[in-house]
Formats: C-alpha cells, sequence, structure tokens
C-alpha cells in the first residue's frame, strides 16, 4: 500500500503527509473501510456514477466540489475546521484554561466511548439505509440517499482519525471494531438500538434523516464544544455536511406532503382509503410514522438523570448546545433542572441537579428545534388549503430510556392503562398494515426527470441542475 | 441514610422484589431484575441492576431455599432479565450515604453470601454459573467471580470490569481482587490494567486475559449457558428425586431488648452493651433415622438451630451497633447434644445432613468473623459439648466456673467427634487445631479427652477454657473481665481480635475478609473516599474529586 499517496488521494488539512500516526492508520485501516463499503455500503452501486459533492477543503468553496464520481473512489478527507489561536475551554470545572491538544489520560476512557458511540452511527446508518437504492423515487432522490452515504462514510473517517491519531493501539482497535459491528446482527450488532432497526423505505428514509440525523446535529454540536480541541474541530466540521442531511428529509417529507395535498384537492377528499387507491401516502400515515420517529430519536438523548452526562460536562468532554452562546455560568453547579416522571398515574415534574439533567436539557433543545420543520410542513398542508395539521408526539410518548420508560402515554401526553394502549396503539404508531402499505408504493424510478407518483419533484435541483438531469450514470 | 429501622434477614420467594427464582431440572436459575424503587433505605434508586443489602438478603434467601428445598438441583444459573445489563454492582449512592457502621456489615455479609456460594460449591455438589449476558461491572463481576465459571455474552458491548478505583476511589470490595488473582489466576500486570480501566474488557480478550471461561454470541448464549449448567450439574452428587425439605417461617419474637427463638435466645444488656445469646440443647426423644429428619424437616433441631442462630447473628451484627461484647451460654443436656451429634456423623452423606452441617459451619464461620468480643460463660446447666462446644472454641475467652465443693453441680465441658474438623474456620482448620496451632502433641492430647467430661480445672488443664475461677471468684471475675472490656476502644478492639482469631493458615477466604478489614475500611475511611470531595462522595455529581496527593 505504501505506493499509493495517500496526501493526493485523500483530501485533508491536517499534514497528512508528515503525519506518521495517520499514514500508518491509513495503511492499515483504509483497505478494511473499502472491503466494508463493498459489503455493506449502498447494495449494487458500485459501478455507478454519481453526482456528488466532494470536500477538497473546509473553505466555503472547498467543501462543495460537485462531480460524477464511482462511490469506491470517492475522495473521504480529512478535515477539521481551522484551529482557533489560544482557544480556552468556555466550561466546566476546567473553564479558563487552554483548550486540550492531545488527549489527556484521566478521561482518556470517557472520551474514547464518546467518540466510538458517535463513529458507530455513522457506518451503521450506511448499512441501515443499503437497499433503499432498490426503491427509489427518482435520480434526484437516489444521489441525495447516495450523498448522505458518502457523507456518513466521511464522518466514520473523522472519528477514525481522532480514534488512530490520540488513542494509540486502543484507538486501532476500536477502528477496526467500527468496520465489524453490523446494524441489526443479533450477534454482532451497533452499539445504539435505534441504529440496529431497519430503515425500510423512503418515507422511513425521509423522517431518518430529518429527526434523526438531527439528534446526531445536536450530539455533534455538544462535542464541538469539547475540550479536546480536535474532537471539537472536526464535529465543527461534520456539522455543515449533517445540515445536508437535515434537508433531504425535511424536505422529503415536504414533497410527500405536497402530493399527498394535490391528491386530496384533486380528489377532493380526506379518506384515507380513496388516497391510498390513489397510490398516495395519508397525512394520518404520515402523522405515525412521524410519532415513531420522534419517540425513538428523543430516546437517544439518554437517561434524563445521568452520572455520566454531569461527568462529561464538569470534566468539559461535552458541552451544551450552543454552549458560547448561554448566559451563565458555565459550570452549573448548584442549578436545577426540570424533568418529567409519573407519580400516581399523572406526569409530574420533578427538579434534579443541573449536572445530571444535561441529557434532558440537549432533548429538550432538540425538540424545540426539531418541532420547527413541522411547522414548516404545517405551512405546506395550509397553502394547499387543508385542515390538517401535524404534530410532534408528546416528550412521554413510547419512551424506552430513563423514567418515562415503559410509562404508557398518549401522543397529547395523558397517561394510558395498558388496555388504552392496546386500543388505540395502531391509531398512534404505523401498524403492519401501515408498514405494508407504504412498501407497497416503494418502486423504482430512474428516468431521469421522473417522480414516484407519492412524491412531488423538488423545486430546484442540485447543484442548481435541470430538472432531468443525469445525477446518476449506471453504467 | 438512616440506620435506625430495624433490618429483617428473614424473607421468602413471594416477597422478593429483586430476584426470581425459576427451576427447571436440575438447574435452577437466580435472575436479577433489581426493583430499583424498592431500596431497603430511602435516598437511592437500585438502578442498572445495582444492588444494596435488601437486594443481598434475597439472594441469600434464595440459595438457602435452593439448598433446602431443592436438593433435585446441582447447578445455580445466575443471570439477569435487565436489557444489556447483568449486574452494576453495590449502588454507589448507597454508598454515598450510607455510614462506614453500614458499608462494612454490608461488605461484610454479601462476602458471607459469596463464599457460601463457594463453600455449597466444595462441600455440597452445588455448582453456580454466571450467565453474564450484559454489562458486568464491580460487584456484579464479584458475584460472578464467586461462581465456579463465567459465561459471558460477546454481543461487541457487554463488558466484565471492575472500575472502584479509577471511578470511584475504593477498592473492590467483595474479593474481587483476590478472587482475580487466587482463584482465577490473572496475571498480576494484566489485572493491573483490568483494575483501573473504567470501561472493563470483554469479548475473546477477557477470555485471554482469565476474566471470563468462555464466551458465546448473542445467538448461542441462551443455549450454551444450558448445555454447560447441565454438564456442571454431571459433576454433583445431589440427589435427583428427592424431595426437598420447606423453610418455613422461623419461630421468632422480637422484643426491644430481646430476641427469641424456639432454641435460641438473646438478651441485650444496654447499660454494659453486652449481649447474652443463649442456646438450648434438643429436648425429649429426637428422630435419628433418615426417614424420621426429612418427616421433621425445618422443625428438625439442629436445621431449626442454624437457620434461628443465623438470624440472630445477622439481626445483632447490624441492628445493635453499640451492643460490643456478645456472651455465649448454653443450656441444657450435654447428652442431647452428643447424640444430635451422632446423628448428623452417622447421616453425613445424606443430602439434607450434609446442607444441615453446611449451614452450622458457616453460620459458626460467622461468629468468627463478627465484629464483636465474644466470651463464652460456662455455667451449671450449660451443655457446651460438641458441635455447642464450638460456640466457646470461637470466643475470644472461656470462662468456666468451678464449684471444688458441690462436684455434682459442676460445669463440664465435653469435646466430640464435631470439634475435630466438622466445622472448619475459613482458614480450613477446625477451631481446635486453631487453638492448639495444629501441633500433634496438643492436637493428640485433646483427641485422648473426647467423650470425657472435664470440669473447670480439666479443661483450664487441656488449655480448653481461658479461666476457672471458683464460686468465690465467679462473680468478680466475669464483670471485670466484661467491664474492662466495654471501656476499650472498639476499633482497636476488633482489630485485634480479627488478629488473634485467624491467626492459622491463609486462603483466599481469608484473603477476602483480612483484606476487606485492612485495606478497603481503611480507603473507605480516608478522606480521598468520602472527604466533602471524596471520589465516592461526589461520584455522579459531575465534580471533580480532589485528592490529598500523599502516599501514606
Amino acid at each position: 500500500m505504501s505506493s499509493i499517496n495517500y496526501s493526493d488521494k485523500i483530501p485533508n488539512n491536517v499534514n497528512l503527509s508528515e503525519d506518521r500516526a495517520l499514514q500508518r492508520a491509513l495503511e492499515q485501516w483504509q483497505p478494511n473501510y473499502l472491503a466494508w463499503w463493498n459489503d455493506m455500503g449502498p447494495e449494487g452501486s458500485q459501478d455507478f456514477d454519481v453526482y456528488l459533492r466532494t470536500a477538497v477543503s473546509v473553505d466555503p468553496q472547498g467543501w462543495a466540489q460537485f462531480g460524477h464520481v464511482k462511490m469506491p473512489d470517492y475522495r473521504w478527507g480529512i478535515f477539521l475546521n481551522p484551529a482557533e489561536h489560544d482557544r480556552k475551554i468556555h466550561f466546566g470545572d476546567h473553564k479558563g484554561e487552554a483548550a486540550w491538544q492531545d488527549v489527556p489520560g484521566e478521561h482518556r476512557a470517557n472520551l474514547r466511548r464518546i467518540i466510538v458511540t458517535q463513529g458507530d452511527t455513522e457506518p451503521a446508518s450506511v448499512e441501515q439505509q443499503r437497499h433503499l437504492g432498490l426503491t427509489c423515487p427518482s435520480q434526484y432522490d437516489l444521489r441525495n440517499l447516495f450523498q448522505v452515504n458518502v457523507e456518513e462514510g466521511r464522518h466514520l473517517w473523522a472519528m477514525v482519525y481522532l480514534l488512530h491519531k490520540y488513542f494509540g493501539r486502543d484507538g486501532r482497535e476500536e477502528g477496526e471494531a467500527l468496520l465489524e459491528r453490523r446494524s441489526g446482527q443479533q450477534d454482532n450488532p451497533r452499539i445504539l438500538q435505534a441504529f440496529n432497526e431497519p430503515t425500510p423505505d423512503w418515507l422511513s428514509f425521509f423522517m431518518f434523516t430529518y429527526f434523526t440525523d438531527r439528534d446526531g446535529k445536536f450530539q455533534l454540536c455538544a462535542l464541538a464544544e469539547s475540550s479536546f480541541d480536535p474532537l471539537a474541530r472536526t464535529t465543527k466540521f461534520m456539522l455543515t455536511e449533517e445540515a445536508h442531511h437535515m434537508f433531504v428529509g425535511e424536505s422529503g417529507i415536504s414533497r410527500v406532503i405536497q402530493r399527498t395535498c394535490a391528491a386530496m384537492n384533486q380528489l377532493r377528499t380526506d379518506d384515507p382509503r380513496t388516497l391510498r387507491e390513489a397510490g398516495v401516502i395519508d397525512l394520518p400515515t404520515i402523522q405515525r410514522y412521524l410519532n415513531f420517529h420522534f419517540s425513538v430519536t428523543i430516546d437517544l438523548f439518554g437517561a434524563d438523570e445521568s452520572s455520566n452526562a454531569a461527568t462529561f460536562y464538569s470534566s468539559g468532554l461535552k458541552g451544551r448546545y450552543e454552549e458560547g452562546k448561554r448566559n451563565d455560568d458555565h459550570t452549573l453547579h448548584g442549578q436545577t433542572y426540570r424533568v418529567l416522571g409519573v407519580k400516581e398515574g399523572k406526569l409530574v415534574e420533578r427538579e434534579v441537579p443541573m449536572l445530571n439533567a444535561l441529557n434532558e436539557v440537549l432533548r429538550d433543545d432538540y425538540i424545540r428545534d426539531s418541532i420547527g420543520g413541522v411547522e414548516r410542513w404545517n405551512r405546506v398542508i395550509e397553502k394547499a388549503g387543508i385542515a390538517f395539521r401535524l404534530r410532534a408526539p408528546h416528550k412521554a410518548f413510547h419512551r424506552n430510556i430513563g423514567s418515562l420508560a415503559g410509562i404508557r402515554v398518549s401522543p397529547e401526553g395523558q397517561v394510558v392503562s395498558q388496555a388504552e394502549w392496546n386500543a388505540n396503539v395502531d391509531n398512534w404508531l404505523p401498524s403492519t398494515g401501515d408498514r405494508a402499505f407504504v412498501a407497497s408504493l416503494m418502486g423504482r424510478v430512474v428516468e431521469p426527470g421522473r417522480f414516484a407518483n407519492w412524491i412531488a419533484p423538488p423545486a430546484l435541483g442540485i447543484n442548481r441542475q435541470a430538472a432531468d438531469f443525469e445525477y446518476i450514470r449506471f453504467n | 441514610m438512616t440506620d435506625n429501622a430495624r433490618v429483617d434477614y428473614q424473607t421468602e420467594p413471594a416477597a422478593y422484589r429483586h430476584w426470581r427464582l425459576s427451576f427447571e431440572g436440575p438447574v435452577a436459575t437466580l435472575t436479577a431484575d433489581f426493583d430499583e424503587n424498592a431500596g431497603l433505605r430511602p435516598g437511592y434508586k437500585l438502578k442498572l441492576n445495582s444492588y444494596d443489602l435488601g437486594v443481598d438478603i434475597e439472594l441469600h434467601d434464595a440459595v438457602n431455599r435452593i439448598r433446602f428445598e431443592h436438593p433435585e438441583v446441582r447447578t445455580v444459573v445466575l443471570t439477569s432479565a435487565k436489557d444489556k445489563i447483568f449486574c452494576s454492582g453495590a449502588n454507589i449512592y448507597m454508598l454515598g450515604v450510607s455510614s462506614h457502621a453500614w458499608k462494612v456489615n454490608f461488605c461484610k455479609f454479601t462476602n458471607e453470601t459469596r463464599n457460601g456460594l463457594e463453600d455449597s460449591s466444595a462441600h455440597s455438589g452445588l455448582k453456580f454459573l454466571a450467565a453474564v449476558n450484559g454489562a458486568c461491572a464491580g460487584g456484579g463481576y464479584e458475584l460472578a467471580l464467586a461462581c465456579d465459571e463465567i459465561l459471558l455474552v460477546d454481543d461487541r458491548g457487554s463488558a466484565v470490569s471492575l472500575p472502584e478505583v479509577p471511578l470511584l476511589g475504593v477498592l473492590p470490595g467483595t474479593g474481587g481482587l483476590t478472587r482475580l488473582t487466587d482463584k482465577r489466576h490473572v496475571r498480576h500486570d494484566l489485572a493491573d490494567i483490568f483494575c483501573t480501566t473504567s470501561e472493563g474488557v470483554r469479548g475473546q480478550k477477557a477470555k485471554d486475559w482469565r476474566l471470563v471461561d468462555e464466551i458465546a454470541r448473542p445467538a448461542q448464549f441462551a443455549a450454551r449457558v444450558k448445555e454447560r449448567a447441565l454438564e456442571l450439574a454431571q459433576s454433583s452428587d445431589r440427589p435427583a428425586d428427592a424431595p426437598g425439605v420447606a423453610l418455613k417461617p422461623i419461630n421468632r419474637r422480637i422484643e426491644a431488648d430481646a430476641l427469641h427463638y424456639t432454641h435460641v435466645s438473646v438478651t441485650i444488656d444496654r447499660a454494659q452493651r453486652a449481649a447474652t445469646f443463649t442456646v438450648r440443647a434438643p429436648q425429649g426423644v429426637q428422630p435419628g433415622a433418615i426417614a424420621d429428619i426429612l418427616a421433621a424437616g425445618a422443625d428438625w433441631y439442629p436445621l431449626a438451630l442454624a437457620r434461628e442462630l443465623d438470624d440472630a447473628i445477622l439481626s445483632m451484627r447490624t441492628n445493635e451497633l453499640d451492643i460490643g461484647l456478645w456472651l455465649m451460654k448454653t443450656s441444657g443436656d450435654a447428652g442431647a447434644v452428643l447424640a444430635m451429634d451422632q446423628t448428623l456423623l452417622a447421616h453425613r452423606e445424606h443430602w439434607l445432613v450434609r446442607e444441615t452441617i453446611g449451614l452450622l459451619r458457616r453460620t459458626l464461620s460467622r461468629i468468627d468473623v463478627s465484629s464483636r468480643s465474644l466470651f463464652a460463660l460456662i455455667e451449671p446447666g450449660s451443655c457446651f459439648a460438641g458441635t455447642f462446644l464450638e460456640l466457646a472454641l470461637a470466643c475470644d475467652r472461656t470462662y468456666q466456673l468451678a464449684l471444688p465443693d458441690e462436684p455434682g453441680r459442676a460445669p463440664t465441658i465435653v469435646l466430640g467427634e464435631a470439634n475435630d474438623g466438622l466445622y472448619p474456620m475459613a482458614t480450613g482448620q477446625s477451631r481446635l487445631q486453631r487453638r492448639f496451632y495444629d501441633e500433634a502433641e496438643a492436637m493428640a492430647a485433646a483427641r485422648a479427652l473426647i467423650g470425657t467430661p472435664l470440669d473447670a480445672d480439666a479443661a483450664f488443664k487441656a488449655g480448653l477454657v481461658t479461666s476457672n475461677p471458683d464460686d468465690i471468684d465467679w462473680a468478680d471475675e466475669t464483670r471485670l473481665a466484661m467491664e474492662e472490656r466495654a471501656a476499650m476502644s472498639p476499633d482497636a478492639l476488633t482489630g485485634l481480635e480479627a488478629n488473634l482469631r485467624f491467626n492459622g493458615p491463609e486462603n483466599m477466604s481469608t484473603r477476602v475478609f483480612g483484606r476487606l478489614t485492612a485495606w478497603q475500611n481503611w480507603i473507605f475511611q480516608r478522606p480521598n473516599a468520602v472527604g466533602e470531595k471524596g471520589a465516592l462522595k461526589i461520584y455522579g455529581k459531575g465534580v471533580k474529586a480532589a485528592f490529598d496527593w500523599n502516599r501514606v
């Protein structure tokens, strides 16, 4: 492998050619990464020329270079945001000290765990989505799927870079393990359960990229505050790419809604059955998908009271969302936060130490942010003149972690009995029938400029390309 | 934490909040599903299968029920019902809010329970398999270490760990370090890495380092557990089809200053800070044949006695901290005690008799490690013979009344065969061997006295009692000894007594207790653990521990 000039092959701003640690990492890890991509990357796509955006540097011009490329030849680069001169730690007990350029031994285990957990989600989502190409609703959407996939791949590189460069042999072992785990494999699962669930159809994919990738955004935002400067700089750059994934999700759902509303107006009905017969996804089904993905995703923020969260913050490993913009003491000792629990069959708030509640703080920030997109979807419905509103379900609905785990709560936030839950669950979460119906719509549409019946075309092409642009050359 | 509500060691499966006990042929499964809202004291939640004394009281009860109620069981599988969590060990918040005395008593009992698993494996053919189906940390791993084998799920996530040092600034308090080295022969440098790596070790490496015996993928795990449990069962000689003996609730009446059982009484003299344990000999006709013993069931005298004495010791240890002196007395017919011993010895191979001897052995061992001064008072009407003489031999001092003018009333003691190895201490020695340092001459002399009633002078001459005051001196001599004792530092006495009681050979069990006493209890007291900014005190609050860096 040493004949390959990695500096040329891998766009980077980490002085790759002079970094022996990173060279060794690439020599050992890259072939395994490519083998993983060929095994677990998008099915049957290895020969396609795909119109992809490649980052070649971190400046605004540099990270959006477009061109057709075979995905295995994609130039997965390694980018850190430029170093901020004399950066100081701005929260936790080390506040005011210089940011760390190396991993302090004291925090090795926790930092490694944070990076591995984040890194594991990246290949996991590629695995979850690997069959979707076979049922794409258009070339445009297929290209977006692939773009998301290669960028998740790049995010894996980013995390593996940190593991190799800063964590020695343990880090290399963890880098290998990231390629060895498999989403949904009982014996060999990905770390977080949400990343072991299948992404069976495109409605799920759009929901996933809107809701679950937004969890990624919030985790990355919290890590972008880290006292460990290389982690902060890496995650800051990842955020620019994550934004595209959420765009894919938000615009995807928006286009599904737009198409459904058009059919509703055309047929003058809101009857789900009639609409389903017309081959579009009725709004109540979209609501149930929303309920599912929202609730599963907010579980990813972890338990509402967590000693790890407190430790991670105080030791400066992980900040809050937009830590720098908050006006408080950034140490949080003695402060409290209200979290939800259940007492005598009712949801009640209780005060807990703020430091222990930081998972909940991040979850609440996430909820506020994700509700914004739901409102934008409602504007599409409103614009079509239809009296229906999508709603994010109550925070306590369908939860499996923390004090709300297993409590039966309706999407409106009423505690219900198991019997009530059983009677209503098919109104609240996608039923087998819903999933079968959505699956039945999934057929492959790949002619340039054509779109599946259940989704509207986008307003604008990628990189302002025309509607019939050939995003993929199937060869 | 309020330590004042009485802790009760009696429970039954229907009342369990934390363990599920199920049976299939020769395999019993103990499933950990700790109820986080059912801690024994307020102020903490038993999250992630973390335990407190209440959880261990159930475990102790469950294992006893398997021993007695289910003789058909040959292998006990310990596993968890929680997703991806086997057991996270002792609840840290509970330790953080507990008094030092509570922590020590808790650790002592959990140690006894774990040693009890190994005791049953060694003596009764009951094998234990830890089916570690998720994260296994601290005391969770120490529980697994007390089993005969550890099978770890290899799901790429589940690790075994002893994170006490890096996370809490204390040591694994339930034999973890000792079993890593003495039992599992983990190389010391690898053990050093293991015990300072908070995330622990998983998968193949855990097996390579000898931290577990075997790993299995999730899909094969359940089948492999079953298979291995049945293989372990083959090495057991527990009976296949014998009916068990139901452990009905013990007969107990609790008063403010007394505990009353059928065969045992404890009375507390709060002014003297002393308690008198009186153990009464069997009365009337006792069963001698196995069929009659089985018919008597939990009422069979030695079994009932063992359960009552066990409860009394545990209760006094936990609930009466300032009662620093325990006086051991007996009453009844020495002949009845020796007859009981004959029955135990004659049928010692029978499973129920073997289990009963085991329960007596473990109960007597509890006395050895109790942090109380122990004096035996051998008075008229007593019956320190055979098994009952163990109560005196376990004591720090024994006083036997001499009645030169009334030889007919003078109390005697009788060495029996039971004193010659039926109830080994944790050291593996009998208390007689401990007493005479197993010196051949002294042991031969003592054995020659087996069966001979010895009055105070004879017993004193034989070195079997500490003192033989006559009736003129008795009251003063015993009173002064007790008052003198009561005035000394309880800490220094605890240390002194443990040093002198465990004077014989060391083995893994003694090291578990000795190291707990010497190291862990020292660390537990230090500001680096329990000071305002000690690691144990601030755990989970997001505050960094502040250490005094000076090595001591």
